[in-house]
């Protein structure tokens, strides 16, 4: 894992010194409200509801047993006993009060962690493949890469008051795991004609109320030239992306209106400018990074554990939780547990100070000190033995934790909607606890098989409601609240926005129209035929007419 | 307002000059870049230093033939939150080559100080009553540096403290 050195080290303390500073002066009154505001953006403090929001980031959602148990110890003893992770791999406190946020911040900066730039219009906090360094189809480690953004873009003096927030993703295996296509700038992995490993450079893609699938405008760029192409992109943006009106400023507007040729020239002009510059990266430095992500020091074993095999045929719920949350290690042996934070009528990505902790035990016990956040609201234990499965499984268990639902209906993201946030139009947790409960009681979960479910409590789209399999979206009908659904989104490689079906539905018919939906999928879908393929061959019809009758 | 450049107040010998006042003698104007295309040949007839302000939206692209002719260009800030601004410092300093003074008017804050510094932004015009010693303080507040910019260090900071393997590449001038 990569461990701070001597620069992070100051910068972290620094940084809690000039926000306590800033702090001080705004209790003081020496900061008005508006001044202060992007102040604490910048550091990840929002003022929701009811409360300040503060949010912590966990740099390409990698994280250690000793980080987690000091997540569990500020849920504890500064917010009501829980946290909330995020669709960014961060995680959120709820409840805090402003003035204990520096001391907040100190403690954090002792396990090496912060919330600089979790929010605010800045370049935000770089996110990778969860299963990066042990997914069977990964060509290169993305977070090496996650990693030198990081230092590029952690309080780059041009780019701290852009028009608009700014997200990158990067992946390095064949299947698309971190959205890449939903991002401001999704970076790619992969090899040219030449055997060269490079990056495909996407722009522009994005959810909220305008959702835009990025478009490349690089096909290949050597790894040299990584950071001076993205400060030329960044560069672009910062100079010409729309500034008068929020709803029009991120970059995919931009992309929109010049032409991703025109943009991709534009680009491509400033790179040339800058190409040989301060930026190029020495391939000894990526080396060093590299080396900070080696694989930790396995047990070499022959192929799958026998016991473990003879315990997941003894044994069903074992079993079943295995086929749903266990994934191929490229390690023999090994395995990815994926613990979902999604259990029926539960918040989704929620998790109390208890089980941080028993996340935290099991990282250092069976996981080589190692954690992974995902965006779906997850947490990965990225390198078990197989033949350890079982006792993990029986810890989870008995903590809440063992539900068998990884990338099935239930496992749903949400933000945190009108119970928490001041842009809500709608509630998303009950919602999601309302489905959630439905579904497993249904007993079809296994039967419909893989399947995203999204939900947004508003157009903001933080719930990713326009890259789901059914997404649904709240929206204030008259002081009531409605819920609209889009059909066929998908946040992987086959990326595709959802479209929306019909007339929207009360918070008391959405559950069932999301069973008729599922109804109708599996009533027409053809042999292992997941949900999208059949979306795309059969179209939109059946689904109409199961929701709203016959046209 | 009063003119910070490095870490103290100074006079300023400049004066802002109206699309449509006339300049005295012995003044060296701060002229708008419509009055620089319009009366481009008078003002360089009057053989005195000439300052510029470019508003966030006229990028120093418009002024780029001319640019030595420049005592000072003023970047104006009209919201802290418009960041164009931190490209064109940067752009006067890498692109252009400007090296006189590049001094932010506007809505200019401490706590955007240090950014606007190592951007390549040397003066700063603050409030009259703006304390100075908090002004001092911002430009200390981060000792690290993870990227190449314009950075000017405050003379008391030896060395810019430089990721190891940018400090050989990133030019790094020292303030005076």
């Amino acid at each position: 894992m990569y461990r701070y050195d001597e620069f992070d080290h100051t910068l972290v303390r620094e940084r809690v010194d000039q926000f306590r500073d800033q702090v001080a002066r705004r209790v003081a009154g020496d900061l008005s409200e508006d001044e202060f505001r992007p102040l604490r953006l910048a550091n990840g403090l929002y003022l929701q509801l009811h409360a300040y929001m503060l949010r912590v980031a966990i740099p390409y959602g990698t994280l250690s047993g000793r980080q987690m148990r000091k997540l569990a110890d500020i849920a504890r003893r500064y917010d009501r006993g829980y946290g909330h992770f995020t669709t960014r791999q961060n995680i959120q406190f709820n409840w805090p009060s402003l003035t204990d946020v520096p001391d907040i911040l100190a403690e954090l900066a002792t396990v090496e962690m912060h919330a600089i730039q979790t929010s605010g219009n800045v370049i935000r906090n770089t996110t990778a493949d969860p299963y990066a360094g042990v997914a069977q189809d990964e060509l290169e480690d993305p977070r090496i890469y996650a990693e030198l953004i990081r230092r590029w873009s952690t309080f780059h003096p041009e780019f701290s008051f852009l028009p608009r927030k700014f997200k990158i993703a990067v992946t390095g295996a064949a299947d698309d795991r971190a959205a890449t296509t939903f991002h401001d700038i999704g970076l790619r992995l992969h090899r040219n004609a030449a055997g060269e490993r490079g990056f495909e450079v996407l722009v522009g893609g994005g959810q909220g109320r305008t959702p835009v699938i990025a478009k490349t405008v690089r096909g290949f760029l050597p790894k040299r030239d990584l950071l001076s192409y993205l400060e030329a992109i960044l560069r672009v943006y910062n100079l010409l992306g729309r500034r008068d009106n929020i709803y029009k400023a991120r970059i995919k507007i931009l992309v929109d209106s010049t032409g991703v040729e025109t943009f991709a020239g534009l680009v491509e002009r400033e790179f040339d400018e800058i190409r040989d510059g301060a930026l190029v990266l020495p391939p000894e430095e990526i080396e060093r990074i590299r080396a900070c992500f080696a694989p930790p020091a396995y047990d070499l074993l022959p192929g799958d554990d026998a016991e473990f095999l003879t315990a997941r045929r003894a044994d069903r719920a074992f079993d079943y939780w295995c086929q749903t949350n266990v994934r191929p290690h490229r390690q023999p042996g090994y395995a990815i547990a994926d613990i979902s934070l999604k259990p029926p009528g539960g918040i989704p990505g929620d998790a109390t100070a208890g089980q941080m902790d028993l996340l935290a035990d099991l990282a250092e016990r069976f996981s080589f000190d190692e954690l992974r956040i995902t965006y779906k609201q997850n947490v990965v234990l990225p390198h078990v033995r197989q033949a350890d499965l079982q006792e993990i499984w029986r810890d989870l268990d008995a903590a809440g934790l063992a539900t068998a639902n990884a990338d099935l209906a239930t496992d749903i993201i949400a933000c945190p909607g009108l119970d928490y946030c001041n842009l809500a139009n709608a509630r998303s947790i009950p919602v999601a606890q309302k489905i959630g409960t439905r579904l497993t009681e249904s007993g079809r979960l296994n039967d419909i098989g893989r399947l995203r479910l999204n939900i947004s409590g508003c157009i903001n789209a933080c719930g990713h409601h326009h890259a789901a399999d059914i997404g649904i979206l709240g929206v204030d009908r008259k002081g009531e609240e409605f819920y609209q659904i889009t059909l066929g989104g998908s946040p992987e490689t086959d990326a595709a926005i959802g479209e929306v079906i019909g007339p929207s539905f009360s918070y008391a018919d959405i559950d069932g129209a999301v069973e008729r939906i599922l109804d109708t999928y599996l009533s027409l879908r053809r042999d292992g035929e997941a949900f999208g393929d059949t979306w795309r061959r059969i179209g939109s019809r059946p689904f109409k007419e199961a929701l709203y009758g016959a046209a | 307002m009063a003119l910070l450049k490095n870490d103290d107040i100074v006079a300023d010998g400049w004066t802002r000059a109206g699309d449509d006042e006339a300049i005295g003698d012995g003044i060296l104007p701060i002229v708008s870049l419509s009055r620089w295309q319009r009366d481009r040949e008078e003002l360089i007839g009057r053989n005195t230093g000439i300052g510029i302000v470019l508003k966030s939206d006229e990028p120093p692209e418009l002024i780029a033939d001319d640019i030595g002719r420049f005592g000072v260009i003023c970047l104006d800030f009209p919201k802290f939150t418009d960041g164009r601004g931190y490209s064109h410092a940067r752009l006067l300093r890498s692109r252009y080559g400007f090296t006189g003074e590049i001094r932010a008017v506007g809505n200019v804050l401490r706590d955007q100080a240090l950014f606007m510094r190592r951007c390549g932004i040397d003066g700063f015009e603050i409030a009259d009553d703006s304390p100075v010693e908090s002004w001092r303080r911002a430009f200390r507040e981060l000792s690290v540096r993870y990227q190449p910019a314009e950075d000017r260090e405050p003379p008391d900071i030896a060395e810019p403290r430089m990721r190891p393997y940018l400090k050989e590449t990133a030019i790094g001038s020292r303030l005076h």
